[in-house]
């Protein structure tokens, strides 16, 4: 797996040794430590090496998670040699035929998905959008799933993964009121009651105080109590997924949907300031990535350096019951293209959408609009 | 295809998984919390006891017991056995009175139903207090309930249809007619405070009311014959056997004798005598008075001793000619009663024994051995006796382990009578326990019970005492207690029941019991590890004490809780059983968290709050320490743990005795008094803190845990295991440590060969420490074997009890936190499987054991899981090592945390709870292995239905002469009489069904029931095992035959 880390004999604290790979081609230098020099440098210096000095070319380094991170600018060079452990791993792309979506978490497992690509043949061939693409950015949220949930509910991502920001809310026991079969009811409801300045939820601005939360990671919370839910958000906080109802109904995501093939889902004109400002990326949750983007216990053999422990080979029996309840959620596998304007950013995935059953979906999304109430 | 094949497979999987689990909740171990009534009937030899909590049971020879649950939340407060064998009226504290039955479910075994209730309504207007019924005496006719009240009245209720018969109440204006003017003027007569069938005539009853008056009703005529002029405050009054004296009991602790007779309509006392005066006494709140051959009576009184000096003893003063003794309870005495031997016909009761229901405990005490010693009872066991701590279970023990812990428990169970368990009413049908059990609780005392919990009682086996270890005050108070002969009042303590712990410190924390070499291994709050040898004869030991600095001289810690305790430096002498020859004490002297012994290796192990050590008791000397503490955690060093803990405990304690003595200063529960009002209070106290939890509600922080949490050093789980910790080929002793920030240590264990053992050191070496990402407390560690199942316990294959395991294939190393299961490969570890049970449901792990679970099917099948209850109270079974949720029950409320975690597992798929400070909940998650009771109480529905041959036996009451059986030939005369009334009323109703009028259908079905169910009973074989006492069951039909 390439999340084993190789270790070399000779290791020393002042040197970073470089690997990088451009087409099939290794070239391996070293550098030192304290003096990594400028983004500039290390660009010409791997033009040399490969002897590819008139190509332009997209750097990208796999950092200590296994996530293909880009190097383009000082900050994320030095971030990379700091955190190169002790080998560097860089990847060299020709900016023309650049894969884009191959940047950020996950990405170097996902790639391993043999379905996925399958799934998504035509993705080279596209021609990026050349503007702000996320590649400078590490995603520290995302919505996801506009295209299969009702447009008064918002899935969040949160990646707490490898930021050292706290998730930082707070939740509380409060009511809602839906539509049953015997007219109105209030119903407990689990909310958001309060964001920690500075934290992971209220940075990302997709988390407001009195959204209600519906769901964690794909299980509802609907007959749970305030401490099972805790309970379940911090088992997942290294992933955390909540489907919230926000609290203010004006900011959603709104799909126009065509009918049969595309699918597109625009994002409603009317966007909220920190919701422009801050990144994010619309994207489809995979079920299959809840497994993989698995934290990784750490295990010291003998007097030896910690490791992260693999996963050994068969992990058919894992995926469990969890995998189970997100169909039941009527997730799909397969990704439908969501863009937003709004967003400045464009994640194309493949369609191959079976028609059937995204009208089943549609449907199923709109009886459990009716179960709700936009107040 | 595949799908479809899939889901007959998953099938058949449903099928398997009916065979094999299946959930109960069968019987509740130990003593009932807050009873509240207790009745005895003799003619069934049984005994019921009601709680507060509105359930009742009846209890007859060991394992018959028989529950009844009222529906409404309410206290029993009174229990009646009618005449009717089977047959009981409770009274409860909403003054409902309800009617229920034994009867035969489709089984055969027999239940407890509700039949009817009924509702005493006054007049409408009237105070409340008018019908709020105070004393009910069933006639012994069978065909109507008294029912004294707090407005005077006695109101008369129709049996079996709980119909009032208004026009034979007895009003207490009908009452005064009689009495002279001049005691009438000067008070009103009061509650009904006594309501007693007159034993040789059925056609009398003697009122009581609270002012002092007591009087002699004719039921006959409807009118007083005999008047008792009392002027002290009424409490009980009582009939001597031949009906020809009454005593009569009062507040300022006087009993007074009056003669019955029809020469002086309205008699002085004989006697009033004030049994522990001069100085102002209690009130007696019951008396009994019982003829023996001798001519001597037992006089037996609840209460009466002086109010200054002993007011607040739980007394019951029994007194026999010259020899008096006032047995001193450890808590408020409810009630009592005595077992007597009278022949029906003879004049004198011959009591044989006490019984005595205090509030924790239930003591009987021999009156025909001459010491009046205690007998032990075989079930209603105060498993409280000083509070539970812990509890560890141990199946399947063997015979010669089984044999010497009884010889053992029977040398400390000498001071008990010899004489048999007095109530053995009804037998149990449940087949011979499969194997003998062990159930072992620490308690705060530092003593260790061991219970026989193969079967429906809770037997006590044996008791270990470790204070003996000890240098503790308590020394020097023992001999406080005991006092001389000649002291006055002669009290004499009885019962176990003991809450107050000399020394919060030794406390039992952990226990481990190896039944194979019989080395048992407890460790204490203080930090304290004992390791015990069972040696059958009593010897003095000299224990050897090691200090084990568990900071591993890290002085940047302080702790600031409890001392260490001291040991004795000289030999100490142990009775007969398990004798302690080690003792390893950790510094600092924290709460011992986690304890495992390997008996096979001569490792004892132990955890607190700060790490772990491993102790080699065969060279008496420490292997290795471990300090597990983070430095950012402080708080794990100051001990607040066990502070908090005895904080809170010191408090209930306080307020238990509070409750104690308000409560005992009352006689009985009547809505409306102060209980009523403080049940009241406590409600708007709880509705206003729920309005107020609605204005600020609780916020829960959401954030991924960190290293620096506190207590992320406390050993969670500790465990023992000869598998492949350093590489493929060679496997060997281990050491797994899990903390409560899911750290996991490895040890290599290097154990020198037999022969060296004694010269060699034991080494250990850490091979591995695991880190989980999720850090959640480690609640257990398991390794699996080459075919994925569990390593057997040390000894048990070279027992030949198990399956040697395979050393060939892979192991896997299962961790099991509060909130994932999984399984690791062994040597290197990598994650193999896992099932993260916290998110998705986000419930958590809170106890884990590994149980086999056969199929009741399937002959030789089975299956080992794990057996989870979770902080919901919810007990699920994962499988292993494919770690799939099997089953899931709620068994626990979520509320009751202390209930989770009391729980404890057994090997076969069963378990125990708290479900009150006193009792264990038994529940089965296998269906093959379900303990439960299944008693039958053999009753003649179809006879003396009517008749009134059955003894009429009252709440506590003694046993009076069978009327039928007097000599009177007057009372034989009426009784034929009655057969044939009978006979005519049978008739009656069949007439009435013409009328269609629905409720007479019912009677003659029940009538026509009857018929069938005395068919039943000449069938029944068993019928003679009751023999004893049924002859008032049998006679009856011989009479009618007669009488015919």
């Amino acid at each position: 797996m390439i999340k084993t880390h190789h270790r070399t004999p000779s290791r020393s604290l002042e040197t970073v040794e470089v690997k990088s790979k451009f087409g099939a081609e290794f070239r391996r230098f070293s550098l030192d430590r304290s003096k990594p020099g400028k983004f500039e440098e290390f660009y010409g210096l791997l033009q040399h090496v490969h002897r590819i000095p008139n190509i332009d070319v997209l750097v990208g380094y796999a950092d200590i998670h296994g996530d293909l991170l880009p190097i383009n600018n000082d900050d994320n060079y030095l971030k990379a040699i700091k955190t190169a452990n002790p080998l560097l791993r860089v990847f060299l792309q020709r900016t023309e035929d650049a894969d884009y979506s191959a940047f950020g978490t996950d990405t170097l497992t996902r790639k391993k998905n043999v379905l996925s690509n399958v799934l998504r043949p035509d993705n080279r061939k596209k021609p990026p959008i050349a503007i702000s693409l996320p590649r400078d950015f590490r995603p520290v949220s995302s919505i996801i799933d506009v295209d299969v949930l009702p447009e008064t509910h918002r899935r969040v991502r949160l990646y707490k993964h490898g930021s050292d920001k706290p998730l930082g809310f707070y939740i509380r026991d409060g009511s809602s009121v839906r539509v049953t079969p015997h007219g109105l009811e209030k119903v407990p409801g689990i909310f958001i009651s309060r964001l920690v300045q500075g934290g992971l939820a209220e940075s990302t601005g997709l988390l407001a105080v009195n959204d209600e939360v519906l769901e964690v990671n794909g299980i509802e919370v609907s007959g749970k109590s305030l401490d099972q839910v805790t309970d379940m958000m911090i088992a997942n906080s290294h992933n955390l997924i909540i489907t919230v109802k926000p609290a203010n109904q004006r900011n959603n995501v709104r799909i126009t949907r065509t009918s049969g093939s595309s699918g597109q889902s625009t994002d409603s004109g009317t966007s909220h300031p920190t919701f422009v400002a801050s990144q994010h990326v619309v994207q489809n949750f995979h079920s299959e990535e809840v497994d993989s983007d698995e934290e990784t216990d750490i295990v010291i053999e003998g007097n030896s350096e910690p490791q992260h422990i693999p996963v050994a080979a068969s992990t058919s029996a894992s995926v469990m019951s969890l995998t189970k309840s997100d169909s039941d959620h009527g997730l799909t596998p397969n990704g439908s293209i969501a863009s937003s304007e709004g967003n400045t950013c464009t994640l194309i995935a493949a369609m191959k959408v079976d028609t059937v059953e995204k009208e089943d979906l549609n449907k199923r999304s709109m009886e459990e609009d009716g179960m709700v109430i936009t107040l | 295809m595949k799908r479809f094949r899939r889901h007959g497979h998953e099938l058949n999987r449903e099928r398997i998984k009916q065979d094999l689990f299946q959930f109960n909740k069968t019987v509740e171990h130990g003593f009932p919390h807050q009873p509240s009534a207790l009745a005895y009937c003799s003619s069934l030899q049984l005994m019921a006891i009601g709680s507060r909590s509105g359930a009742f049971k009846i209890y007859g020879a060991p394992e018959v017991e028989i529950m009844g649950l009222h529906e409404e939340n309410a206290a029993v407060t009174q229990i009646h056995f009618l005449p009717e064998p089977g047959q009981l009226v409770t009274l409860l504290d909403d003054n409902s009175l309800h009617l229920w039955k034994v009867r035969k479910s489709p089984d055969g075994l027999s239940v407890l139903k509700e039949e009817s209730h009924f509702d005493l309504r006054g007049q409408p207007g009237a105070p409340p207090s008018v019908t709020t019924i105070t004393v009910v005496l069933p006639h012994s006719s069978g065909d109507v309930l008294f029912l004294g009240t707090e407005g005077g009245c006695v109101f008369v209720v129709e049996h079996p249809s709980l119909r009032e018969q208004e026009e034979r109440t007895i009003t207490q204006e009908a009452v005064l007619q009689k009495v002279p003017d001049d005691y009438q003027s000067k008070r009103s007569l009061g509650s009904v405070e006594a309501l007693e069938e007159n034993p040789r005539n059925p056609h009398q009853i003697l009122i009581g009311y609270s002012r002092g008056l007591i009087i002699l009703w004719d039921l006959q005529i409807s009118e007083a014959t005999h008047q008792f002029l009392g002027d002290l405050q009424l409490e009980s009054v009582t009939w001597q056997r031949d009906g020809r004296q009454i005593i009569s009991s009062h507040s300022d602790g006087s009993y007074c004798q009056w003669p019955v007779s029809n020469n002086d309509r309205s008699p002085q006392p004989l006697e009033n005598k004030v049994p522990y005066g001069p100085f102002p006494c209690k009130a007696i709140p019951k008396i009994l008075w019982l003829t023996t051959k001798q001519r001597t009576p037992f006089i037996i009184f609840k209460g009466g001793m002086p109010r200054a000096s002993y007011g607040d003893r739980h007394c019951i003063s029994v007194l026999h000619g010259s020899k008096q003794i006032a047995f001193d309870f450890t808590s408020r005495v409810i009630d009592f009663f005595v077992v007597d031997e009278g022949e029906s016909k003879s004049d004198s009761d011959e009591p044989s024994a006490l019984l005595v229901l205090a509030e924790e405990e239930l003591v009987a005490i021999d009156l025909k051995t001459p010491s009046w010693p205690v007998i032990q009872s075989p079930y209603l066991i105060p498993l409280h006796c000083s509070a539970i701590t812990c509890s560890h279970h141990v199946s399947n023990i063997p015979v010669k382990l089984w044999e010497r812990i009884i010889a053992a428990g029977n040398k400390q169970t000498s001071h008990y009578s010899t004489k048999p368990w007095p109530i053995d009413g009804g037998y149990s049908t449940a087949s011979e326990p499969p194997q003998r059990d062990l159930l072992l609780t620490g308690h705060e005392d530092g003593t260790v019970r061991f219970w026989d919990a193969s079967g429906v009682c809770l037997k006590p086996l044996y008791k270990l005492g470790t204070v003996g270890v000890f240098v503790t005050d308590a020394d020097h108070n023992d001999n406080l207690n005991q006092s001389g002969e000649d002291e006055w009042p002669p009290l004499r303590k009885v019962g176990s029941f003991d809450p107050y712990s000399d020394d919060p410190r030794l406390g039992i924390q952990k226990i481990h019991l190896c039944k194979y070499s019989s080395h048992l291994t407890v460790a204490g709050t203080a930090g304290q590890v004992l390791v015990l040898e069972l040696n059958d004869e009593a010897a003095d030991q000299e224990v050897a004490c090691t200090l084990v600095d568990i900071l591993q001289d890290q002085d940047t810690f302080k702790w600031k809780g409890h001392e260490r305790l001291n040991p004795r430096e000289e030999p100490v002498h142990f009775p007969a059983g398990f004798q302690p020859f080690v003792l390893v004490q950790c510094q600092p002297p924290a709460v011992v968290t986690s304890l495992a012994l390997h008996s096979e290796w001569k490792l004892v192990t132990f955890g607190t709050s700060h790490g772990f050590g491993l102790y080699d008791y065969q060279q008496k000397r420490t292997v290795v320490v471990r300090c597990t503490l983070h430095p950012s955690d402080q708080l794990a060093l100051e001990g607040p743990l066990s502070r908090v803990k005895s904080i809170k405990k010191s408090l209930r304690h306080s307020f238990r005795r509070i409750r104690g003595t308000r409560a005992s200063g009352r006689k009985r529960a009547i809505p409306g008094n102060n209980a009523a009002k403080v049940q009241e209070a406590n409600a708007r106290m709880d509705r206003e803190a729920l309005n107020e939890m609605e204005l600020a509600p609780v916020q829960r922080r959401i954030e991924a845990r960190s290293a620096e949490d506190s207590f992320t050093g406390f050993v969670r789980s500790l465990y023992f295991a000869d598998s492949f910790v350093r590489d493929g080929s060679y496997h060997g002793p281990s050491l797994w440590a899990g903390t409560n920030g899911g750290t996991i240590f490895a040890y290599a264990i290097t154990i020198p060969s037999v022969e060296r053992r004694m010269e060699e050191p034991v080494t250990a070496t850490q091979v591995k420490e695991i880190q989980l990402m999720h850090r959640a407390p480690v609640v257990g560690i398991f390794i699996l074997d080459g075919r994925g199942i569990l390593l057997p316990e040390p000894l048990e294959a070279a027992h030949d009890l198990s399956k040697s395991p395979d050393m060939h294939g892979n192991h896997m190393l299962l961790v099991i936190s509060e909130e994932q299961f999984k399984i690791f490969t062994l040597p290197k570890v990598s994650t193999k499987n896992k099932l993260k049970l916290t998110a998705i449901d986000g419930s958590r792990v809170r106890k884990v054991s590994v149980a086999s679970f056969s199929s009741n099917r399937v002959e030789d099948y089975s299956e080992n899981g794990l057996l989870v209850l979770t902080n919901l109270g919810d007990i699920q079974v994962i499988s292993v090592p494919t770690l799939r949720s099997q089953v899931r029950y709620e068994c626990i409320r979520k509320e009751d945390v202390s209930g989770i975690a009391s729980c404890v597992f057994t090997k076969s798929g069963q378990g125990f709870y708290l479900i009150s400070p006193s009792e264990f909940e038994r529940f089965s998650v296998s269906s093959k292995w379900v303990v439960e009771p299944r008693c039958i109480i053999d009753i003649d529905e179809g006879v003396g239905t009517r008749a009134s041959q059955q003894k009429a036996v009252q709440d506590g009451a003694v046993v009076k002469a069978n009327s039928q059986e007097s000599e009177d030939s007057h009372q034989m005369l009426s009784g034929m009489t009655k057969s044939e009334d009978d006979v005519r009323k049978t008739a009656e109703i069949m007439e009435h069904a013409l009328l269609n009028d629905e409720r007479v259908l019912l009677e003659i079905q029940s009538t026509l029931e009857s018929d069938s169910a005395l068919t039943d009973r000449l069938s029944f074989g068993h019928l003679d095992r009751n023999s004893k006492n049924s002859t008032g069951i049998q006679t009856p039909k011989q009479r009618m035959i007669n009488g015919d």
